[in-house]
C-alpha cells in the first residue's frame, strides 16, 4: 500500500507541475490550448481524455464475464474515432471555433439552438462527471486508506488547479503525462498474465494461441471451462443480435457526438492535422482496447483454475498465518484459497458464501450440470486491479495500477470540466447574454466556471454514493450524444439545406425521446420484455438518432432554407483553407 | 488571392471526399457491423489463430482495422489536396 501512495503522490506533483508550465494566457489558450497541439500529442491527450475509470477498471472485467457480449463495448468505443476522423473532427476544426454549441449556433444562425446545444452539452458532461469522481473516491478509499470523501476533495484540489490555471492547455498536457502512466500500469500486468496463462508475452497473441502446456487454444480451454461450470460459452452471448448491433450503434455515434472527445481536435492547428490525430487516438486508445479483452479471458481462465474448488481459509490474512493453513490444506490433497484473493477479500470486491457448508469455494453458473448452487461472487473491477497480484508482480506495480486508475478519472473529468466551463463563459455569457464583454473577463469567467464546475462535480460524487444507479447512467451520456448532437452536427457540414428549424426540432426530439426511454425502461419499467422491439435502453440512442435525423430533414424541407451566408460557410469548411482565401478575397463582406 | 478561391474545383473535390468517405464507411460497416455481429456465427466457423473468426472480429479485427481505414483516409485526403490544389 506505501508504493501506492508513493506513485500517487509523484503523478499528482508531475500533474501540478505540468499546470504550472501551461498557463493560460489567452481565451485561445484556455479553450483550445492556442489551436498548436501536435497531433500526436492530441491524439495522446484525446486516449486519455476519452479511457474513463470505466474504461480502464472495468471494461477487461466486464468483458470476462460477458464473453462475446463484451465485443459490444470494444467496437462501439473505437468504432467512433471512424465517424470523428472522416465526418466531424477535420470540418468542425475547419470551421475554427471553440465549442460545440459555438458550432451549432452559427452553423444554424441561432441563439435557441446554440441553447439547446448547451443544455444537451453539459448534461452530457455532468453524468459523465459523477462516475469519474466516484471512481477518483473508491480509488483513494480502497487502496490509500484515505476516506472516500476526502478522496474526492484530493482529486478535485488537483483538477482545480490545473483546470483552472492551464485551462485546455494545463488540461491536455496532463492528459500526455496521465495517459502515459495509465497504458505503462495496464500493459505490464497484462503481459504477464498472458505469459502465465499462454506462455505468449504479447496479450494480443496469446488471446489467438493455446493454453500454456496444452495443445487446446486458450478460447476453447475457456468455453470447456465456463460451460462445465454452467456459464455460457465465452464466445457466444445471450443478447440478440438486434440488441447488439444497436448497442454497439449507440456507443459508436455516442463516443463521435460527446463534445469533450470533439473540442480535443479543435486544439491542433488544421483540418488536416484533425484527421492525423484522430488516428493518433485510436492508435493509442487500440493499445488497451485491444489487451482489454485479452486480459478478460485470462482473468476468467485463471479465476476459476484458482478459486474454484479451492478450500476456504478463515479471517483476516493480516492477522493469521495463511501460509501454514495453506500448507496443512496442500499436505490433505486440497488447493488452497489463493493469497490474492484473501489480500482483496477485504475490500469487499470479492464475496464468498459457503452455501453448502462444505468449506470448498463452488464457482458455479445458472446451469451448473452437477446441481450445485454458485459461493463466490466477484466484482468486475477485481481483475485488472488484482491482476499485478495474481502474476506475482512486485508490489510497486499494484501502486502503479492505482495511480493508473486515478489518472484515468482525472484525465476524464478534466475534458469535461472544459466542456461545462466554455459553455457557461463563451456560449451562455460571451455569445448570449454578455456580448460585449472583452476576452479578460471572458477568461476569469472560464477560471470561474471551470472552478464551480469542479466542486459541483465533486459533490455529485459525494452524493452520487447514496444513488444506487451510477453506473446505469452512463447509458444517458451516449445515448443522449447519438441521439441529440451527432446527427445536426452531421447533417449541418453534409447537408447544406439543413436549417435552423430542422436543427432544433430534431435535438428537442433526440434528447426528449431517448431521456425518456432510459428513465422509463432503467427507474419504472424494468421489464426487458417490454422494450420497444426487444431493445435496450443502452441501444435505443442508435434508433432515436436515425427517427430524428429523419425528423430534422422533414422539417428543413418544409421550412425556409438557409441564409446565404451559412450556405457559404457549409461550402467553406468542407473545403480546407476556404474559410481563409475568402476573407482575404473579400475583406469587406 | 480572389484568383485561388476560383481556381479550386470546389465541386469536383466535394464529390472526391465523398466518395472516398462512402467506400471507407462501407468497409467499416463490414468489418465492424457485418464481420463482427451479423454474420459472426457463419464466420464463426473458421478461424483467426485459435479465435472463431467473428469472434476475433468482434473483439479484435474490427479495431485494427478502423485504425487502418483512418490512415488510408490521411494519405488519400493528402493526396486529394494536391490533385485539386486546396490547402491542406
Amino acid at each position: 500500500m506505501d508504493w501506492s501512495l508513493t506513485f500517487v503522490i509523484i503523478t499528482f506533483a508531475i500533474y501540478i507541475g505540468i499546470a504550472i508550465w501551461a498557463r493560460a494566457g489567452t481565451t485561445a489558450d484556455f479553450y483550445v490550448a492556442g489551436h498548436d497541439v501536435h497531433p500526436a500529442l492530441n491524439g495522446m491527450a484525446t486516449a486519455a481524455d476519452w479511457m474513463s475509470a470505466a474504461s480502464y477498471l472495468s471494461m477487461a472485467g466486464l468483458i470476462a464475464f460477458l464473453g462475446y457480449g463484451g465485443s459490444v463495448y470494444l467496437m462501439g468505443w473505437t468504432g467512433g474515432y471512424v465517424l470523428l476522423a472522416l465526418l466531424l473532427a477535420p470540418f468542425l476544426r475547419e470551421f475554427g471555433k471553440f465549442t460545440v454549441p459555438d458550432f451549432v449556433g452559427d452553423r444554424y444562425y441561432s441563439v435557441a439552438a446554440r441553447l439547446i446545444a448547451v443544455v444537451c452539452a453539459m448534461f452530457i458532461s455532468f453524468t459523465y462527471i459523477a462516475g469519474q469522481m466516484k471512481g477518483v473516491g473508491v480509488a483513494f478509499s480502497s487502496f490509500l486508506g484515505v476516506e472516500y470523501n476526502l478522496g474526492i476533495l484530493i482529486g478535485m484540489a488537483i483538477v482545480f488547479v490545473y483546470a483552472t490555471f492551464g485551462g485546455m492547455k494545463g488540461v491536455t498536457y496532463t492528459q500526455v503525462a496521465q495517459y502515459v502512466v495509465m497504458i505503462f500500469a495496464y500493459t505490464v500486468p497484462a503481459i504477464f498474465i498472458s505469459l502465465i496463462i499462454t506462455g505468449n508475452p504479447i496479450p494480443q497473441l496469446g488471446f489467438i494461441g493455446d493454453a500454456k502446456g496444452t495443445d487446446m487454444s486458450m478460447l476453447a480451454k475457456l468455453n470447456e471451462t465456463v460451460t462445465g461450470l454452467g456459464f455460457q460459452a465465452y464466445t457466444e452471448t445471450d443478447k440478440s443480435m438486434l440488441d447488439v448491433f444497436c448497442i454497439t450503434g449507440a456507443l459508436m455515434f455516442g463516443t463521435a457526438g460527446l463534445p469533450h472527445v470533439i473540442i480535443r481536435f479543435f486544439t491542433v492547428s488544421s483540418a488536416k492535422a484533425a484527421r492525423y490525430s484522430a488516428g493518433w487516438a485510436l492508435l493509442f486508445i487500440a493499445i488497451l482496447y485491444t489487451t482489454a479483452p485479452a486480459v478478460g479471458a485470462f482473468a476468467r481462465l485463471n479465476f476459476i483454475d484458482t478459486v474454484n474448488e479451492a478450500t476456504y481459509i478463515e479471517g483476516d490474512i493480516d492477522e493469521i498465518d495463511y501460509t501454514a493453513a495453506a500448507e496443512a490444506i496442500v499436505a490433505d490433497g486440497g488447493k488452497p484459497v489463493p493469497t490474492w484473493y484473501k489480500t482483496w477479500e477485504k475490500t469487499g470486491l470479492l464475496k464468498y458464501d459457503d452455501v453448502n457448508g462444505d468449506g470448498i469455494m463452488q464457482y458455479r453458473g445458472p446451469n451448473a450440470p452437477d446441481g450445485l448452487a454458485n459461493e463466490v461472487s466477484p466484482n468486475n473491477d477485481i481483475f485488472v486491479l488484482a491482476n499485478p497480484q495474481i502474476a506475482q508482480l512486485p508490489g510497486w506495480v499494484i501502486g502503479l495500477v492505482v495511480a493508473g486508475g486515478l489518472a484515468a478519472a482525472l484525465s476524464t473529468a478534466a475534458g469535461l470540466l472544459m466542456v461545462i466551463s466554455s459553455a457557461v463563459s463563451h456560449d451562455l455569457c460571451r455569445k448570449t447574454f454578455f456580448k460585449d464583454m472583452d476576452d479578460k473577463t471572458e477568461m476569469l469567467i472560464a477560471r470561474l466556471a471551470a472552478g464551480a464546475a469542479v466542486v459541483a462535480a465533486g459533490l455529485l460524487g459525494i452524493f452520487a454514493t447514496s444513488l444506487p444507479f451510477v453506473a446505469q447512467v452512463v447509458a444517458f451520456a451516449f445515448g443522449l450524444a447519438a441521439a441529440s448532437l451527432f446527427p445536426i452536427i452531421f447533417l449541418g457540414i453534409f447537408w447544406k439545406r439543413m436549417n435552423r428549424e430542422g436543427a432544433i426540432v430534431s435535438m428537442l426530439f433526440g434528447l426528449v425521446t431517448t431521456f425518456w426511454y432510459i428513465v422509463h425502461f432503467k427507474f419504472v419499467d424494468t421489464d426487458p420484455s417490454h422494450w420497444f422491439t426487444g431493445i435496450s435502453p443502452e441501444g435505443i440512442g442508435f434508433v432515436v438518432m436515425w427517427v430524428a435525423a429523419l425528423i430534422g430533414i422533414l422539417v428543413s424541407l418544409v421550412t425556409a432554407p438557409p441564409p446565404q451566408h451559412v450556405q457559404d460557410l457549409v461550402e467553406d469548411i468542407r473545403i480546407p483553407g476556404m474559410q481563409e482565401a475568402r476573407a482575404t478575397a473579400a475583406p469587406a463582406e | 488571392m480572389s484568383q485561388d478561391v476560383k481556381e479550386v474545383d470546389a465541386k469536383g473535390y466535394w464529390r472526391a471526399v465523398l466518395t472516398l468517405t462512402i467506400s471507407l464507411f462501407v468497409i467499416w460497416f463490414l468489418v465492424s457491423y457485418g464481420a463482427g455481429i451479423l454474420f459472426r456465427e457463419f464466420l464463426d466457423q473458421f478461424s483467426v489463430g485459435g479465435a472463431p473468426m467473428g469472434f476475433w472480429f468482434a473483439q479484435q479485427g474490427a479495431i485494427y482495422l478502423f485504425g487502418l481505414l483512418i490512415l488510408y483516409y490521411c494519405i488519400a485526403m493528402n493526396r486529394l489536396e494536391r490533385k485539386f490544389g486546396v490547402k491542406g
